[in-house]
């Protein structure tokens, strides 16, 4: 009957109307008393007694708060995590750069008696303002040493701010991504659920070579 | 000064005025300080203070539409709408007004240069005419006027002037297509609104809006369903909304009759038409939801019923301007011409003959009305639905003529 599907498609904008919202509202939202309370985890006289004027804000729905969209965990950011205690210096990363812009300089190790067995850092820059990501370096390190990152944030205004210095790479709180690293999945570290820090290199583990029958169950029963 | 003293509005400020002892019933205190040999300067001072705040209720209640239509389409489409500017984004509309002023007042170089600048200011000036006759309680009207309905509907039907005036005064090619559509779609769907509002008129036996919120002990729109489905998608039409916005589809004529207008000028036509929504809303809220009559058991001013009822159409627009896609304008015309002429026909003709049957309806008399009434309005609906597309009958189409929807 004429008009049944005009009907339809007023129902379905009407699903939505007391449907979710799909919208995430990055870097911040703004919420009422309610979602404040419940973001901060607070009771309400807490909530007064310690912020007072975000009590205030939140009574006109202006608070803000943080929110940041869920992440797949082989997101391959924008920083790069670099454990230093697994690097040998072997520049796999920066010979396997399809664009060369890795730049590493080693020393002779004065830490070790024997002389040459092996490297200090001195540098170890990412130049990731011409970085394409297509992970190559992280795919070609021997000792899983270098990982994708899972942050996102570093627009600069400056070509240089865009060089992850050597020092930066070892303070930076690592969190790596999963990308190339099954590993990382595997352990409890979930990059997108908050639970991103590592804060020691052997926490990730080496990715194991799969047995035999593991590589027939994945390759050929499935399919 | 007559007729003016009957509106229970213009009263109160009337009396609180003039020291008229006429009036003494109606005070609530008694500051009233202007003589009664100076009555017609209180007139003069009452009618500014109602136009003066009639405007400007106008103009709020066009900020909060603008609001709240953003916000609702949002929510309507699954996302949020504005929200970042103030609480829930209320303030979004003043930012856009402020943005509108400040720009630079582009004037073109073929434009006719009176009649562009006039265009703008007729789409809104008649709107505002609106909303003085159309009563919000059962005393609560400016002016009870004895030709209510015509007035309305002659009213609303100026704006398409002004878009045609917009569209040729621009001298620019889209502008015109623009203006010509609107004038083709608008004076089409003139002609089903204004059969459907004589069912109303019929019902009532008045041409007084008062009267036929009066008249209504059913609300026509379920007292005659043909004739309110008809009146609203012609007013849908009328108001240049989706899905019936192809003079300004962005498409294909950029914005239509409105792509040379800038700033200001752009402002009013967005304000006229913004503003001609809610007018035409409360125009069908008297019409067809009988205005403010509600529940007479709960103790609740009509007042009240009038503003929710108002509010529930203006979502009802909003709702089908978040659904409905853009029609095409061959579609358009045929829905007018084949469609909704026809049903409005039915339903005065259907009227008209149970009018004759039953001049004095009682409540019996009114249901058994009603319900042929519902009869008609599915079965016309069935049998033009089979009419006008022929996809849906189930006949063999020959697919090597072209065959557009509705047509």
């Amino acid at each position: 009957m004429f008009g049944i599907g005009l009907l339809k498609g007023l129902f379905t904008t009407l699903k939505n109307l007391f449907g979710p919202v799909f919208t995430v509202q990055y870097p911040n939202k703004k919420v009422g008393l309610l979602g404040a309370l419940k973001f901060h985890k607070k009771s309400p006289a807490k909530f007064i007694k310690s912020q007072p004027k975000d009590f205030l804000k939140s009574l006109a729905g202006m608070h803000e708060v943080p929110e940041y969209p869920d992440q797949a965990t082989r997101f391959r950011g924008q920083d790069f995590n670099w454990f230093e205690d697994r690097c040998t210096g072997c520049a796999s990363c920066a010979k396997y750069c399809p664009l060369g812009i890795i730049k590493i300089e080693t020393t002779p190790s004065t830490r070790d008696e024997k002389e040459g067995s092996s490297y200090d850092i001195d540098v170890f820059d990412i130049d990731i303002g011409r970085c394409m990501f297509c992970g190559l370096c992280v795919e070609a390190c021997p000792f899983d040493a270098l990982h994708m990152g899972s942050g996102f944030e570093r627009a600069n205004e400056k070509r240089n701010g865009l060089v992850i210095p050597v020092d930066e790479l070892r303070t930076a709180i690592k969190t790596p991504s999963t990308w190339f690293r099954p590993q990382i999945e595997n352990n409890k570290f979930k990059p997108d659920k908050g639970n991103a820090e590592i804060k020691d290199y052997r926490d990730i583990g080496r990715h194991e070579k799969p047995s035999e029958d593991e590589l027939t169950e994945r390759w050929v029963n499935e399919r | 000064m007559g007729p003016a003293r009957e509106s229970f509005l213009f009263e109160i400020v009337f009396c609180h005025l003039s020291k008229d002892p006429t009036c003494d019933s109606v005070r609530f205190i008694n500051l009233s300080f202007i003589p009664v040999e100076l009555n017609w300067l209180t007139f003069a001072l009452t009618a500014f203070f109602w136009i003066f705040a009639f405007i400007n209720a106008a103009l709020v209640s066009v900020l909060m539409l603008i609001w709240g239509e953003r916000r609702l389409i949002g929510k309507f489409q699954a996302r949020l709408g504005p929200n970042r500017w103030g609480p829930l984004g209320l303030f979004t509309p003043i930012a856009d007004a402020i943005k509108v002023m400040f720009k630079e007042d582009v004037d073109p170089s073929l434009s006719d240069k009176l009649i562009y600048v006039l265009a703008p200011v007729l789409m809104v000036v008649p709107v505002f005419m609106i909303f003085p006759v159309i009563p919000y309680g059962a005393k609560s009207f400016l002016t009870n006027i004895s030709v209510g309905v015509v007035f309305v509907l002659a009213i609303t039907s100026i704006n398409s002037l002004s878009v045609l005036m917009a569209g040729w005064a621009s001298g620019n090619r889209f502008a015109i297509i623009g203006g010509i559509r609107a004038v083709a779609m608008l004076l089409s769907y003139e002609i089903p609104m204004g059969i459907s509002a004589a069912g109303v008129v019929i019902i009532a036996g008045s041409l007084s809006l008062n009267e036929v919120i009066q008249a209504q002990v059913i609300p026509n729109a379920i007292f005659q369903p043909l004739g309110f489905i008809t009146f609203l998608v012609a007013s849908t039409a009328e108001l240049n909304r989706s899905p019936f916005d192809i003079t300004e589809a962005e498409s294909e004529l950029v914005a239509g009759y409105m792509t040379d207008y800038s700033s200001m000028k752009f402002g009013l036509f967005y304000l006229g038409e913004f503003m001609a929504t809610i007018a035409s809303s409360a125009v069908i809220v008297t019409f067809y939801l009988s205005g403010w009559r509600g529940p007479s058991f709960l103790p609740i001013p009509g007042e009240f019923w009038f503003f929710a009822k108002w509010v529930g159409v203006i979502a009802i627009f909003i709702w089908f301007r978040a659904t409905f896609p853009r029609l095409r304008i061959d579609q358009i015309m045929s829905l007018a011409w084949k469609g909704l002429f026809e049903l409005s026909l039915i339903n005065i003709l259907v009227i008209a003959f149970m009018m004759a049957i039953w001049p004095d309806p009682t409540m019996s008399q009114l249901f058994i009305m009603t319900a042929i009434n519902w009869v008609v309005f599915i079965g016309s609906i069935y049998i033009f639905g089979k009419i006008l597309s022929p996809d849906l009958t189930g006949n063999k189409i020959d697919k090597r003529k072209v065959v557009y929807g509705l047509d």
